[in-house]
């Protein structure tokens, strides 16, 4: 039972989102990863299988796999997130896989946002396009570390180094004035399978790896922030029994860094510190927890604590202030109101807010800033001020996802209608 | 030990850790939450890490079964068990009873079940208890309506699914807010596939009931499908009567759940058989196998 044992414990997890245009070979990309990896059951490709036939197609739709709704088979297209599933011995992944169509940009943010990797789908015989920088941005904003650039369809201009590099070149051209950190080119035939699982015969020139081993080995442990302690109480655990009568344990979600037993630690809004008494969990006291794990701290001082606070490490606090400016991608059909009050989640806290100012609008194909028009309208995305009914413990989403994302909420439709990042 | 080197943990540890944030968010943004409980495999891992999010006080929503009165008397008994052995409340309402009652309408046939009958049972359950949220063991990986499904699933005041409406969902962040009637149901499995479930209940050592491992029973085989011989399912004349070695991948009715023949005795042997494996888990659920949406319809006006 050795592949058992070693199986499990060695295996990461990934998540990862992939964008493209219509028709660039997405879905049979995914189908391609699935298949090779084994995740497509035969019972799966038998349905599909039939299905493409009863629709006329000649070839089997590996996009029937994803589109998972009845109105998104009959109108043959993707209408939301569909997230799918694969491993290797290595390493389990989570796909966000997220339509292409221009309107929904709200769903590639949504998928974007708890990515590790972009995967960005260029056609080769297209090459750099609006849709292209529209997703390169959008990884950039929502700071997903690492994108891997697909320059698809490569046997269709002749596996072509000069095709490939011209490419790269004008990506990155364009991309320089956006914050990526880590940015790989790989070229594939998601159709023929070169370079995605297997190496390519066709092209001797490309030196770098396959898909699947970027996807695999790309390092993604240091991605989370380990410096700044944030543990947002979500839970306040209090067993009134006979063995735990005073028990009193602020459960939550490490949200950055490391705490360990012993620990100063500060307590926000009351600004009180104390000390990590114990890391409790059900298998056992732990010496020290991290980013993400999931655990109950006590502390050494009796201070009233309650959901909506957090606890941090002494001497690295976050921000505190009612004041916020972020950036926002608007997801309702009703636009974003200047004055308009609404409802605010942001970690554990709830609060309402109301949007004080529209600096500009982004040009999303272009990256230019637009302070003409100031409609923020579904899909749109721009930088705005808010102002909270009480105060936000946040960092710079550049710096923690966690404690630097926030959703407004229609007050009257209790409809999730933006998502900030905090500048 | 410096504080930047990096740390990691494994793929089975990292779904935990976001299935106990989830199932905590929910016992705090909802004023009376349940969880759905069917003695399957899912629900038992939903259950256990449900345990481990409120240690050491005791889980503090009750469970919720919707029995159709064809369940295997094994999962029963196994339900039994847990509850005493945790000390944990277990409602039980029986779709027997809305028959009664005339809420609910008995399918009749050779392929007769009580599956889609469970939704009335279970949305009158919601409504008696005034539950505002129910969890249910659902994973995307089942399924593809499935894989549309939001972790935090809003259902309006008759308990549908709008699955073109739903609300985008990003971060960690889970906006459970509604208005006066309306419930959620919360999958805090949604990101776990198969495998995961098996590793994982090997990695914690939990109990399952025996019917996934092999045993000999009395099987129908019905144009090669094994289903177990109960009182619940009428013969067809074609039908033959087999005692053969089997386990079960999934367990709902006895009516809709079929075997395969399997010598795995181990979870270490169930753990390989799944990996070999080339077809689903719901490739032996005859409720799923009516229409390529059967899912999405049921989802749609209330299904788990």
């Amino acid at each position: 039972m050795k592949d058992i044992q070693t199986g499990y414990l060695n295996m990461e997890l990934l998540r990862f989102t992939t964008a493209g245009s219509v028709d660039d070979g997405k879905s049979t990309l995914i189908g391609r990863l699935l298949y090779d990896s084994k995740a497509i059951f035969s019972d799966q490709l038998e349905a599909i299988e039939m299905a493409s036939k009863r629709r006329g197609e000649e070839t089997v739709n590996l996009a029937l796999l994803t589109d998972g709704l009845r109105a998104e088979r009959e109108q043959g297209i993707t209408i939301d997130v569909a997230y799918r599933y694969f491993a290797t011995p290595k390493r389990k992944f989570i796909i966000a896989d997220t339509p292409g169509h221009i309107q929904y940009t709200r769903n590639m943010v949504t998928g974007a946002s708890t990515a590790n990797v972009a995967l960005i789908l260029v056609d080769a015989r297209h090459g750099v396009i609006e849709q292209t920088i529209r997703h390169a941005f959008i990884a950039s904003l929502l700071n997903i570390p690492h994108i891997i650039v697909c320059v698809n369809k490569m046997d269709m201009v002749d596996y072509s180094e000069e095709v490939f590099e011209k490419i790269r070149i004008k990506f990155e051209a364009i991309t320089a004035k956006l914050d990526i950190q880590d940015i790989r080119f790989v070229p594939i035939s998601a159709l023929h399978g070169d370079n995605v699982v297997k190496r390519s015969a066709n092209m001797d020139w490309y030196q770098g790896t396959t898909l699947m081993y970027l996807l695999e080995n790309i390092h993604i442990a240091s991605d989370l922030n380990l410096v700044d302690g944030r543990f947002p109480v979500q839970y306040i655990i209090r067993p009134y029994s006979d063995e735990f009568h005073d028990y009193r344990g602020y459960a939550g979600r490490i949200g950055g860094g490391i705490f360990r037993k012993g620990d100063e630690v500060t307590v926000l809004p009351s600004g009180l510190s104390s000390k990590i008494k114990s890391i409790d969990t059900f298998s056992g006291e732990l010496e020290e927890a991290f980013a993400p794990q999931s655990v109950t701290l006590t502390l050494e001082d009796d201070i009233d604590i309650s959901r909506g606070d957090m606890i941090v490490r002494k001497d690295n606090e976050p921000k505190v202030s009612q004041d916020i400016e972020l950036m926002i991608c608007w997801l309702n059909e009703k636009p974003l109101a200047l004055n308009g009050k609404y409802h605010l989640k942001h970690t554990s806290s709830d609060a309402r807010c109301i949007v004080k100012e529209i600096a500009y609008k982004v040009d999303i194909n272009t990256l230019d800033e637009n302070t003409d028009d100031k409609a923020v309208k579904m899909n749109d995305i721009a930088r705005i001020k808010i102002r909270t009914t009480k105060p936000l413990f946040f960092d710079s989403y550049k710096k923690n996802r966690i404690t630097g994302s926030l959703i407004l909420i229609d007050e009257a439709t209790n409809e999730t209608v933006g998502a900030g990042m905090i500048i | 030990m410096s504080p930047l080197t990096s740390r990691n943990i494994n793929h089975l540890r990292e779904l935990e850790s976001e299935s106990i944030y989830i199932i905590r968010e929910v016992a705090a943004q909802f004023e009376k939450p349940t969880l759905l409980f069917s003695g399957g495999k899912d629900s038992i891992v939903m259950f256990h890490i449900a345990r481990k999010a409120f240690w050491p006080a005791k889980v503090p929503f009750p469970l919720l079964h919707v029995d159709t009165g064809h369940n295997f008397p094994e999962t029963l008994d196994f339900r039994n068990e847990l509850m005493k052995n945790t000390g944990t409340t277990c409602i039980v309402r029986l779709v027997q009873d809305s028959i009664d009652k005339g809420r609910a309408v008995e399918e009749t046939g050779f392929n007769a079940s009580r599956n889609k009958l469970q939704t009335v049972t279970l949305l009158d359950a919601l409504e008696e208890f005034k539950f505002d949220a129910a969890m249910g063991g659902g994973r995307r990986d089942e399924e593809k309506a499935r894989a549309k499904e939001r972790f935090f699933s809003h259902r309006d005041e008759f308990g549908q699914w709008d699955p073109k409406n739903q609300r985008p969902e990003l971060w960690n962040i889970f906006n459970g807010r509604k208005h006066m009637g309306e419930h959620f149901r919360v999958f805090p499995l949604s990101n776990w596939t198969e495998m995961d479930i098996w590793q994982y209940i090997y990695l914690e050592n939990i109990d399952i009931p025996d019917l996934y491992f092999t045993h000999e029973r009395e099987m129908i085989n019905r144009d090669g499908v094994l289903l177990a011989n109960c009182p619940y399912i009428p013969l067809k004349d074609s039908d033959r009567i087999e005692k053969i070695q089997i386990r079960f991948r999934t367990i709902g009715d006895m009516t809709c759940t079929g075997g395969v023949e399997s010598p795995a005795s181990s979870l270490e042997e169930i753990i390989q058989e799944v990996a070999a494996t080339r077809t689903t888990e719901r490739g032996t659920r005859f409720d799923d196998k009516r229409s390529e949406s059967a899912m999405e319809d049921r989802k749609k006006e209330g299904y788990f």
